[in-house]
């Protein structure tokens, strides 16, 4: 087992409102292992994108991490100073957000947004230097060394899409957030753009943290999977046991809400009812008024995330213990 | 530069010992944190208020405005009422020193100070608030027409927009009142509304432009909702710190400006008001004598009025956003993340 790059522990991230606190996550723990991609899923609302931006240290105000520790090689993120953070940032973990390709200067060609950033983090270098790493990102992600000096707008959203990953990767970061990189695309270029990650992890060896709502991509491309629920993790696994063997009972229900491709025609079970409001959580497990098996202890104590060995998950569930 | 030509990264670099990491800061549960940062629940009587009035009144500064405000206006409109003299006629001896028979003392004219303030306030802020609300209205309805409307409409109401810029209020009142040989307060209103709208207008059609182009304007046309209505319920309420900041500086520049005017001595000298109190002043020479009571109250009064409007504006651009509001409790985010020991840099 590789070491963790990145450790979560009691991850607590608030909006602070004028009268009221409304806790975005609860409390949470994972580790992002050396080499791994590590997925993060979870219902809309449920602070995965929180967790993201927390761990950018991107979080602004009404938003405010309030606990916890985020601990990239040992050392603690939250305690980093400005020019600390700014090495951290793109040096040593890098973002690939949503709404990436809007990030791209509309006036300004690419290649001179990509050399920007590397000159921004290595201002010795020269412009042969840069041009070179510019040219040889951009391959990497696949798309010709001719097209470096267009702009934005002549290039297509999964173009643009993966441009931002070049740039994303062009300072060799340790580890990659990447906050729903594919949603806006179509599945065709989705896919093109997972595997070219896939390869591209295999050749420079970095770690991802993939957030994203779309378990069935997760599953092909994650090795651990985090399921989110309400502001807490409910179940980490490996991604081939979430859908086989899943321990949490909402992770079941997921896993139930997405079509099988082979097969025997089967019907979809959604999950009932609607996830709590931040500001109304449910005492004990947050998940037990939409669930069909909670006992009468699941609404009075919440279930911590436990290790079960003999599974290799983490789940926080009265039903295991 | 090796670094940056490799493209396999450096071999692990050793971590530092990281199985004994310290245990996690624990975080403070909801009521603790609430507790921490002095945020309170929302107080009973503001249960049944909009919540952009809950915002506005739980500014201390935007309700001390308010109430100053407050104060001003129900003393003008009563001003006939709790005068205790005529402010037109002599009232007593020339320059009497503030005390029981006159409260804030007499002019140089033997005219009671207190009840021409109370005139002069009746007088300058009815021109202040009518000459900024109507250039306000001028701007608002000119600024958005130009920007949703564009083209044409855009052109020829630019055009005015950038006439009014140029037209400079200040001679323009000069030559309006040697036409009308007095320039009553009603004119000075009349001048500064129809001058003072240019900027808002300005700023308004830009707001205006950067606004339309969003998705929720496309929608609301392609629900097929009428023009007036994305302009009044899609558009305005966008601009709404706008629209007041606008209203808030033209109304004390029309006061400032129609103060001015008078006090130097192009307004009419026979009316009431804080301007012509501070000409009056001034023409009696009431500072170099001593007589502090004639020149202070007006001017207080014009320097707070403007104070207590710019407060109002503060309180009205929290409503709109939730990052100033938030602003409120940095002093205590920060020493809450100072005691963790946590980075502060979150604003």
């Amino acid at each position: 087992m590789s070491s963790n790059l990145m450790e979560v522990r009691n991850l607590t991230v608030d909006y602070v409102g004028e009268n009221a606190i409304a806790r975005a996550v609860n409390g949470i723990d994972f580790d992002i292992r050396e080499g791994e991609a590590f997925g993060l899923a979870g219902e809309s609302g449920c602070g995965k994108s929180t967790v993201a931006f927390a761990l950018a240290r991107l979080t602004r105000l009404p938003g405010l991490v309030t606990g916890g520790s985020v601990r990239f090689m040992g050392e603690e993120v939250l305690e980093f100073e400005r020019e600390r953070l700014r090495k951290y940032r793109w040096n040593e973990v890098s973002f690939v957000f949503q709404s990436a390709m809007n990030a791209l200067n509309p006036v300004i060609p690419v290649s001179e947004q990509i050399s920007d950033t590397i000159w921004t983090h290595n201002p010795k270098a020269t412009r042969e230097e840069i041009r070179a790493r510019a040219v040889a990102m951009f391959e990497l992600v696949g798309i010709p060394a001719r097209r470096l000096d267009d702009y934005p707008h002549q290039f297509s959203g999964g173009m643009r899409q993966r441009i931002c990953i070049a740039i994303a990767l062009c300072l060799n970061p340790r580890l990659i957030i990447m906050d729903e990189p594919t949603t806006a695309l179509d599945v065709v270029v989705q896919r093109d753009i997972i595997e070219q990650i896939v390869d591209l992890k295999a050749k420079l060896g970095f770690s991802v943290l993939f957030i994203t709502h779309a378990l069935g991509l997760l599953i092909e491309f994650c090795d651990r999977i985090g399921i989110m629920y309400a502001g807490e993790l409910v179940e980490v696994a490996p991604s081939s046991a979430i859908l086989d063997a899943p321990q949490h009972p909402y992770t079941r229900a997921l896993g139930n809400s997405f079509p099988p491709l082979t097969g025997p025609r089967q019907r979809l079970e959604g999950i009932a009812g609607t996830p709590p409001a931040p500001r109304a959580m449910p005492v004990g497990c947050r998940f037990a008024p939409r669930c069909g098996q909670a006992m009468p202890v699941c609404s009075l104590i919440a279930p911590e995330l436990k290790v079960y060995p003999e599974l290799g998950s983490e789940a926080a569930c009265h039903l295991l213990q | 530069m090796s670094h940056l030509t490799e493209t396999a990264p450096a071999a692990a670099t050793p971590m530092p010992a990281k199985a004994t990491a310290p245990p996690p800061a624990g975080a403070p549960s909801p009521e603790e944190l609430m507790a921490e940062l002095r945020i309170k629940p929302r107080p009973q009587i503001f249960r049944k208020v909009p919540p952009s009035w809950q915002t506005f009144l739980s500014n201390k500064a935007g309700v001390a405005g308010l109430l100053i405000l407050a104060v001003f206006i129900v003393a003008a409109l009563l001003a006939p009422v709790i005068s205790p003299y005529d402010p037109y006629r002599r009232a007593g001896k020339p320059h009497v020193q503030p005390g029981v028979e006159h409260f804030l003392g007499t002019s140089r004219q033997g005219k009671d100070i207190f009840s021409q303030l109370l005139e002069g306030g009746r007088t300058s802020l009815t021109v202040g608030f009518v000459a900024g609300l109507s250039a306000t209205l001028i701007g608002v309805a000119i600024g958005i027409s130009a920007g949703y409307f564009s083209g044409k409409t855009d052109e020829i109401l630019t055009f005015f927009v950038n006439v009014s810029l140029v037209l400079p209020a200040l001679p323009l009142i000069i030559v309006f009142a040697s036409f009308v040989e007095e320039a009553s307060p009603t004119v000075i209103g009349l001048v500064l509304a129809f001058t003072g709208w240019g900027w808002s207008a300005r700023t308004i059609r830009t707001q205006t432009l950067a606004i339309k182009n969003r998705e929720f304007i496309l929608a609301a046309e392609l629900m097929g909702e009428s023009k007036w209505r994305i302009v009044l319920r899609e558009i305005l309420p966008n601009m709404s710190s706008f629209v007041v900041g606008g209203f808030v500086l033209a109304t004390i520049y029309a006061i400032l400006a129609e103060a001015g005017l008078e006090f130097i001595g192009l307004g009419s000298p026979s009316s009431v008001t804080w301007g012509t109190m501070l000409y009056w002043a001034q023409r009696a020479q009431a500072l170099q004598t001593g007589a502090w009571w004639e020149v202070w109250p007006p001017a207080f009064a014009i320097m707070i009025t403007g104070a207590a409007l710019v407060l109002v504006n503060f309180a009205v651009d929290e409503i709109t956003s939730p990052q100033l509001r938030a602003a409120r409790l940095g002093g205590r985010i920060r020493r809450f993340l100072k005691r963790r020991g946590r980075s502060v840099d979150v604003f």
